[in-house]
């Protein structure tokens, strides 16, 4: 038998399966699934231009640090701290030295705006992950055990949706020191909690009832078992999906935030509308490079999280996927 | 609730002593089973009323053979299947299984002992496009019993699996381990679930209607190879179906139910040649006859299968019986007697 398998060279070009560690296998399951569904992302148009914002922006993080070693000068082009005394009166309109001009603090404004790029990134994806971790345990576990869990869950829910978000984010901001870490861990659980869980929880209640849950109680499964190894991994696209819409959610009430000024961050776009504001150039039309980049940024960077979960949507939605 | 089932316990009592009495090679052993589930109204979820799902169920399986049970949609085939192997917890009754360790009760079995018990009877579910979990390989879906009790390290489930795959007729079963279920047809699918079930090795395996969904051409092929593996490996089969002829190939002895109730038991090849209950004979005029030209009586019943919600205390079959009397109406439902060496019959009137 084992000659037969040396011998033929079809057999040796591709080996057997077991020959392969198992772990090999489900990397590369992994990786032909991940292909087939970026086949699919790249036929949506919107998800691509999406896609690409994301990764302009993305490049700004990359560049900001290497520029600021390289070329600019510390004292000058800090986000926060530098000044550019050579220019008599700030805030300065856009000239060679500070493509976007510098604020009324003597500020350059590109650098502050690649700085806050990091900020919105860092803040959108931790709470999204919270958001995620959040949503899909208790989504599961709410279907999965129903009843009381369910309802104390669910009526926690609807509290969460009742609730002015923003509203109760200023009053914690001006009780507590509310720092970056802190603002992406509560709008993860308050998004987590509120519509998210609900959505995730009517799609564990359709995979709750399927045969193969039963198949994996019979086969001895525990609650947990059945919880994480079969109704999250359905789970997933769909949390995914609503991981992207957290992202545009957290980017948007940093900036409402910070434009209150209720904020510890030193610099994120927030910041900078906060500035012009307090500087008294919200509404000059003339001063536009105070206002528009970062609120251009905003509006971009949200968009573009929102046109991702839009196509991957289509992806992960059977009623609205193509084929 | 609990009065009224002691009081039918004690109505047929020469019935339930002569079902205890069987052969020793008995495997599994239902005696008063019962499962109502309760239909909640009003604000406070009281349950008004019950639906008798299983009502009052005996019946034995021997060793080795094969007990079809039959019957049709609502009659409670299912939820005995469910039952037997602890999907469901029983309202009611006593299910011995004589199993690796000891004659036991599983009717009240709980966590490490229901997890223990799982080792010994695995379930063949009717839809294979949905009892395999579409995010998980072929592997690691035949391999669940073993990882989640925790047999063998992974090469040795690698191999038992292999095993399993070439034993239901998935050869080389390196090309399977690591597809996905959309990638099999629906026979390969079914194969794929009667290789999950028998790969710890099970004494005994509930088979709900595990090839209606299937289609007719590859349904043999499937039927047959859980014959051979039944004698291959020794499992007991309970095999539910609403097939009367799948129910004759697959089975030695044959239990119909109706609205919760086994109306008629015995060796399959004599209910289905000499039918007693007026039930069992409708349900056999109903079997398609491959003769263009016959012409038969229309079945002799009327209406169909009621919900049984809240039964009034008579015959169930009364309101469609052809041979329905005062008896049927007056007396509670009838207990299953003997008719005839190993033939039991639950009607007043034969």
């Amino acid at each position: 038998m084992t000659d037969i398998i040396t011998k033929s060279p079809a057999l040796q070009t591709t080996p057997l399966a077991t020959d392969i560690p198992v772990w090999r296998v489900r990397l590369r399951l992994l990786w032909r699934g991940i292909r087939t569904n970026v086949a699919l992302f790249t036929e949506n148009p919107i998800g691509l231009v999406g896609l690409a914002i994301i990764v302009v922006f993305a490049s700004l993080i990359v560049i900001h640090p290497i520029l600021m070693k390289s070329v600019w000068d510390r004292n000058v082009y800090d986000p926060v701290l530098g000044i550019d005394l050579a220019i008599p009166f700030h805030p300065a309109p856009p000239s060679p030295e500070h493509l976007l001009g510098t604020d009324p603090l003597g500020r350059d404004v590109l650098s502050q705006l690649m700085h806050g790029t990091r900020s919105a990134f860092i803040l959108g994806s931790l709470a999204a992950i919270v958001n995620f971790i959040v949503a899909t345990t208790i989504g599961a576990i709410a279907a999965y055990f129903s009843g009381v869990v369910d309802s104390i869950f669910m009526r926690i829910a609807d509290l969460v949706l009742m609730m002015p978000v923003i509203t109760i984010l200023i009053v914690l901001g001006s009780l507590l020191n509310l720092e970056m870490l802190h603002l992406a861990i509560v709008i993860g659980i308050l998004s987590g909690l509120g519509g998210t869980t609900i959505i995730i929880k009517s799609q564990a209640l359709t995979i709750k009832v399927r045969t193969y849950i039963e198949a994996a109680r019979v086969a001895g499964g525990n609650d947990f078992h059945i919880i994480f190894k079969h109704i999250v991994p359905n789970l997933l696209p769909l949390s995914f999906l609503y991981m992207t819409f957290t992202v545009s959610a957290a980017i948007a009430i940093e900036a409402v935030l910070s434009f209150f000024g209720i904020l510890n961050i030193r610099m994120s776009w927030g910041v900078m509308i906060h500035t012009t504001q307090y500087a008294g150039y919200l509404l000059d039309m003339s001063k536009w490079w105070l206002i528009f980049p970062s609120s251009v940024s905003i509006s971009l960077l949200t968009a573009a999280f929102y046109l991702v979960g839009r196509a991957l949507d289509e992806i992960v939605n059977p009623r609205l996927r193509k084929r | 609730m609990a009065a009224k089932i002691s009081q039918m316990n004690i109505n047929n009592p020469e019935n339930r002593s002569a079902l205890i009495t069987e052969s020793d090679e008995t495997i599994v052993k239902v005696e008063g089973l019962k499962k109502l589930f309760p239909l909640t109204t009003g604000m406070f979820k009281r349950s008004t009323s019950f639906i008798h799902a299983v009502d009052d169920v005996d019946f034995y399986i021997r060793e080795g053979e094969s007990l079809g049970l039959v019957g049709e949609s609502g009659s409670g085939k299912t939820t005995v299947g469910k039952l037997l192997v602890r999907l469901l917890e029983p309202t009611n009754g006593h299910i011995r299984m004589l199993l690796d360790v000891a004659d036991q009760d599983i009717a009240r079995l709980r966590g490490r002992s229901l997890k223990r018990f799982r080792w010994h009877v695995q379930m063949i579910f009717q839809d294979p496009y949905e009892s395999l979990n579409p995010r998980r390989t072929i592997f690691d879906t035949v391999s669940e019993p073993l990882s989640v009790q925790g047999i063998g390290d992974i090469a040795q489930r690698e191999d038992r699996v292999a095993e399993l795959l070439t034993m239901v007729g998935l050869a080389p079963a390196e090309t399977f381990m690591f597809r996905f279920p959309h990638e099999l047809s629906g026979g390969q699918r079914q194969r794929i679930a009667i290789a999950r079930a028998l790969i710890v090795s099970p004494s005994f395996v509930v088979a709900d209607e595990p090839t209606s969904m299937l289609d007719v051409s590859i349904r043999t092929g499937v039927m047959n190879l859980m014959r051979d593996l039944a004698d291959q490996l020794g499992v007991t089969y309970l095999y539910i179906t609403h097939d009367l002829a799948v129910a004759r190939y697959m089975t030695e002895r044959l239990a119909v139910m109706y609205l919760g109730k086994i109306v008629e038991m015995g060796e399959t090849e004599d209910v289905l040649a000499n039918p007693l209950h007026p039930y069992t004979r409708a349900l056999l005029s109903a079997v398609p006859v491959p003769d263009p030209t016959l012409k038969r009586e229309p079945p002799n019943i009327k209406g169909s299968i009621a919900k049984a919600i809240d039964p009034i205390p008579r015959c169930r079959f009364y309101d469609r019986c052809p041979l329905a009397s005062r008896v049927c109406e007056d007396n509670d439902h009838p207990p299953l007697e003997e008719k005839g060496p190993d033939h039991w019959t639950a009607c007043y009137m034969v």
